[in-house]
């Protein structure tokens, strides 16, 4: 058979075929804002093989629009993988041939765990604005929970970019006897303002929209196109850069001439607005609102440091917990989460003198760049994935 | 392990704490960590090393050594080796004095350009030498800052730096290495291509 007729799901590298599963969870899980879900269903996706003794598992944890569709494709027609393909895989920097991977969905998200776009048991209605507010820590505790539904009491690796960094960071600080590695890329030990102000004002799109309806939108049969559209051009302009901006679509005009009005005259403008217009239609706006305030307010030192003191003190106290040997991973050009944050982790580390190595990336494609397969990015993780770990478990340097 | 790996091994205390700078492909390191119940952390630049010492379970930190060891705190390792990287820092003084603030003990190892083959080439054919310990062209070396082992024992007197050991080899030998080790030992800054100095907070 030629190459180029075989289906993206039969390449030998891909996962192929995979198919996501609901778990259903009816322990109550007090949240940190003092509420508490009384059941909540988990959708995840698993690629790979668990091994008898249960130690090859790597945990995925996804950023702010992303799902427990990692790898793979959901039919035979599907013409687009999870969206961290590129490093899941056969082969690939997460070995699916030698690792069992999980991924998940978190709840509160809008892909079919429980969330804003599910029915509350109590009211039979969709949650809508009334699901409460979810913070890092609350989805680290649902993931436990699924660690113990599937029999893995310490992880081989837990891995995430962006918000699913802050997801494995949070883990090595509450369960550091449950994970032997964590892999934090393009990440940070809590959000600047300017990133919370970014946020801000992509809830202020969605929230001055006439459709938001005070987040009951659903039950109006409509949805706030507009702002959603908004709040992810906004985002999606932070997430790249200039030079990849500059790259991609320069100053190019769609009509070749000025045309003097409002209408998309730019390729830049064009590609925001469908990006933003397809974004809108398959992401629900509470969960976009959820999700942004769970990255305001990210900040593992909590509950780990003493009062009084100054940011990096308070990491330092707090990353004294941890247990697991780190990999910190940061862009050259990711301006949204900088290397600099990424340094701050791996200083409080190293003050700790816990087992860390750090690289800074060279890629252009700044924040986003997470997902690409660059070379050197994926042989550090799939190195560090594979490394012995030469000091035990609760071992400093 | 090349030689002056092997003898920076013989001033490193077992199960103590190391900091390597410009640590390579991390083979000292992951030598010392095994065998010598070491830990501790290498620092490099080159990507292609970076990768291959964290596969290998080290600690590896990107960072240029130009931008200092600010991230270290006082005290905070037993050793600090660096193996011929000093002649390519802008700072050398500056890193010296840095090595010696993270820990109390230092081992440098750098290419002596006092080297008689370098004396000769320079002498005879009137341009920079290139031999096996420094292979560059001058205007495409990285090493910015050659010096002597005498340059850089006046260095560690002017700065309070004590030389604790000295050991000069000749890397680009082809005599049975004993041999070479007691001719070298007549005169050094004449005879051995690369230094291994041992040094401590004067």
């Amino acid at each position: 058979m030629n190459q180029t007729t075989i289906p993206p799901y039969l390449d030998p590298s891909s996962v192929g075929i995979v198919r996501p599963q609901t778990i259903h969870f009816d322990t109550p899980l007090l949240l940190e804002c003092q509420r508490t879900l009384h059941e909540f269903d988990l959708v995840i996706e698993t690629y790979g093989t668990l091994n008898a003794d249960k130690t090859n598992a790597i945990l995925i944890c996804h950023a702010l629009s992303g799902s427990h569709h990692a790898a793979g494709y959901h039919s035979k027609t599907d013409t687009k993988p999870g969206w961290w393909d590129k490093l899941i895989g056969k082969g690939k920097a997460i070995d699916t041939g030698q690792f069992f991977v999980v991924c998940l969905n978190n709840i509160g998200s809008c892909h079919g765990s429980t969330g804003p776009t599910t029915i509350n048991p109590n009211t039979g209605k969709i949650w809508g604005a009334d699901f409460p507010l979810i913070t890092i820590k609350d989805w680290v505790k649902t993931q436990v929970m699924l660690s113990d539904y599937l029999g893995i009491d310490r992880w081989h690796a837990i891995v995430g970019g962006s918000m699913g960094g802050m997801q494995a960071l949070q883990w090595s600080v509450d369960f550091p006897e449950r994970l032997a590695r964590a892999v934090i890329i393009a990440s940070t030990p809590k959000i600047s303002a300017q990133n919370i102000a970014f946020n801000e004002v992509a809830r202020q799109s969605i929230l001055s929209d006439a459709d938001f309806y005070g987040g009951r939108y659903l039950e109006q049969d409509t949805y706030p196109r507009r702002g959603v559209m908004l709040a992810r051009m906004l985002g999606h302009i932070t997430y790249i850069t200039e030079d990849a901006m500059k790259a991609k679509f320069g100053r190019d005009l769609k009509s070749g001439k000025f045309m003097y009005g409002y209408d998309e005259e730019f390729q830049v403008e064009s590609y925001l607005r469908y990006q933003g217009e397809r974004f809108s239609k398959n992401f629900d706006a509470n969960t976009y609102l959820l999700m942004t305030k769970a990255l305001d307010y990210f900040d593992p030192t909590r509950y780990y440091s003493d009062d009084d003191v100054d940011d990096a003190t308070a990491l330092k106290q707090t990353l004294a917990r941890t247990q697991c040997q780190f990999l910190i991973v940061s862009f050259t050009t990711d301006w949204r989460f900088s290397p600099e944050r990424s340094a701050e982790i791996t200083d409080a580390l190293i003050a700790n003198q816990k087992p860390v190595s750090y690289v800074n990336i060279d890629a252009p494609h700044g924040h986003d760049s997470f997902l690409f397969d660059i070379p050197r990015y994926v042989h550090a993780i799939k190195g560090f994935l594979n490394a012995p770990l030469i000091l035990k478990p609760t071992q400093n340097l | 392990m090349n030689i002056d790996h092997q003898l920076a091994q013989k001033w490193i205390k077992k199960n103590s704490k190391v900091l390597d700078l410009g640590c390579g492909d991390g083979a000292l390191l992951e030598h010392l960590q095994k065998y010598h119940g070491v830990t501790g952390y290498g620092l490099e630049l080159d990507e292609h090393n970076i990768n291959q010492a964290i596969s290998r379970g080290l600690n590896i930190i990107e960072q240029d050594l130009n931008d200092g060891l600010g991230r270290f705190a006082d005290g905070s390792f037993d050793t600090v080796v660096m193996t011929r990287a000093l002649q390519a820092v802008k700072n050398p003084k500056n890193l010296l004095l840095d090595m010696l603030r993270v820990a109390n003990e230092g081992i440098v190892t750098f290419p002596n350009f006092a080297y008689w083959q370098n004396r000769v080439y320079l002498g005879l054919k009137g341009i920079m030498p290139i031999s096996k310990t420094i292979p560059h062209e001058w205007y495409n070396t990285p090493n910015i800052h050659l010096c002597t082992f005498k340059d850089f024992e006046r260095l560690c007197a002017d700065n309070d730096i004590k030389i604790l050991d000295a050991v000069a080899i000749n890397d680009d030998s082809h005599l049975p290495s004993k041999l070479m080790q007691k001719v070298v030992k007549y005169a050094p800054n004449l005879l051995a291509d690369v230094a291994i100095y041992h040094i401590a907070k004067g």
